[in-house]
């Protein structure tokens, strides 16, 4: 099955996303041990004003992967990266199939892309 | 931005709840038409691109930092109500599994990092594109600022409802002027990252942005003509 020449300059779907998640897991699992240590915002302006002692601990804050650290892994290094790579899969496997749960199917969504129903349809007998 | 359990009382973060909960209702309904075979997977990475990024923190002076919120990005890319979807599935999973922002203000926190960045960000966006000329290169650069103002306006609606159900005895006017500033210091990050990953993404596959679909369908009305 050959692409139309016009599609040569295009990024396909699949390309796109296989590169948008191997980008998504390098900042999860890797360059977030970088990440500044610094209260954000919101804690900053809390401290600041005198109202964050009445934070409270998240009840889940005995999970395995609370704060963004993983539960027996000393190394912190590993210890971020597999909280980061762990919640960023659970994201994409929930808000995909929400997502592939909610679409609207049938050929009403092939017909908004023509270039890809060519690549698509069969060859002409 | 993630607010921690006890800084609201209890009828606010139960009103905040009823407020995310209607609104992700709307937002499953509405997110239809925004999702076929080819946007749904996209939607699905966008979430898990905001989740990575949520977890860098970029430093903006004094001890501060910030991350980005993500609600006007996915709004640009899968559509405000995909966009809201994508935004609150990250909270759920960062309150459920990581601790990140409490429980009771769950509601709270889709209110203010969900909705009000999605769905402020997609306005002015689009209201942008209304004056902007209609090319595709202006696309990510709206985005960056629709990013930018999304910020600010979350940290007004957080000093509202603290005004309102703050549990601390603390100067609202005080809280508000203290969040105004750092989050128009932390929407600079917002704008930079939102116009970054918008703009590769209408680089290689403008048809698949929500944002430029309006652009490219009439380009491609154009060619047509032409060859026809």
């Amino acid at each position: 099955m050959s692409a139309p020449a016009q599609d040569r300059t295009r990024v396909s779907t699949r390309a796109l996303l296989v590169a948008g998640l191997v980008v998504a897991l390098l900042v999860a699992g890797v360059a977030s041990y970088y990440a500044s240590a610094h209260p954000d915002g919101l804690e900053h302006v809390a401290e600041q004003t005198g109202f964050l002692d009445t934070a409270e601990d998240s009840p889940t804050a005995d999970s395995p992967l609370a704060d963004y650290s993983t539960k027996g892994v000393d190394d912190e290094r590993l210890s971020v990266g597999i909280a980061g790579v762990t919640g960023t899969l659970v994201v994409l496997v929930l808000a995909g199939g929400l997502a592939l749960a909610l679409r609207r199917r049938g050929p009403a969504g092939a017909e908004e892309d023509p270039a890809d129903e060519r690549a698509h349809a069969p060859e002409r007998a | 931005m993630h607010v921690p359990d006890g800084f609201l009382d209890a009828p606010t973060s139960v009103a905040t709840g009823v407020v995310a909960a209607a609104a992700v209702g709307v937002a499953l309904r509405r997110a239809r038409t925004e999702l076929d075979d080819r946007t749904a997977p996209l939607a699905g990475l966008v979430a898990a691109f905001v989740f990575a990024a949520q977890m860098i923190n970029f430093p903006v002076g004094a001890g501060t930092s910030g991350h980005l919120m993500g609600g006007a990005l996915a709004a640009v890319l899968v559509g405000p109500w995909t966009g809201l979807l994508c935004v609150a599935v990250v909270l759920v999973v960062q309150a459920l599994f990581m601790a990140d922002g409490g429980i009771t203000a769950l509601g709270t926190n889709v209110v203010l990092i969900g909705v009000v960045t999605a769905l402020v960000g997609y306005v002015v966006f689009r209201g942008l594109q209304a004056v902007l000329p209609r090319r595709v290169g202006t696309v990510a650069p709206a985005a960056a600022i629709a990013a930018f103002v999304s910020v600010p306006v979350a940290a007004l609606v957080f000093s509202l409802l603290f005004a309102i159900g703050g549990t601390a005895p603390v100067d609202a006017g005080k809280v508000l002027t203290a969040m105004l500033g750092w989050h128009v210091l932390i929407g600079i990050g917002e704008a930079v990252v939102t116009g970054l990953v918008v703009g590769a993404v209408v680089a290689v596959r403008p048809d698949l942005v929500r944002g430029a679909r309006p652009l490219v369908a009439a380009r491609e009305l154009e060619i047509r003509t032409v060859a026809a």
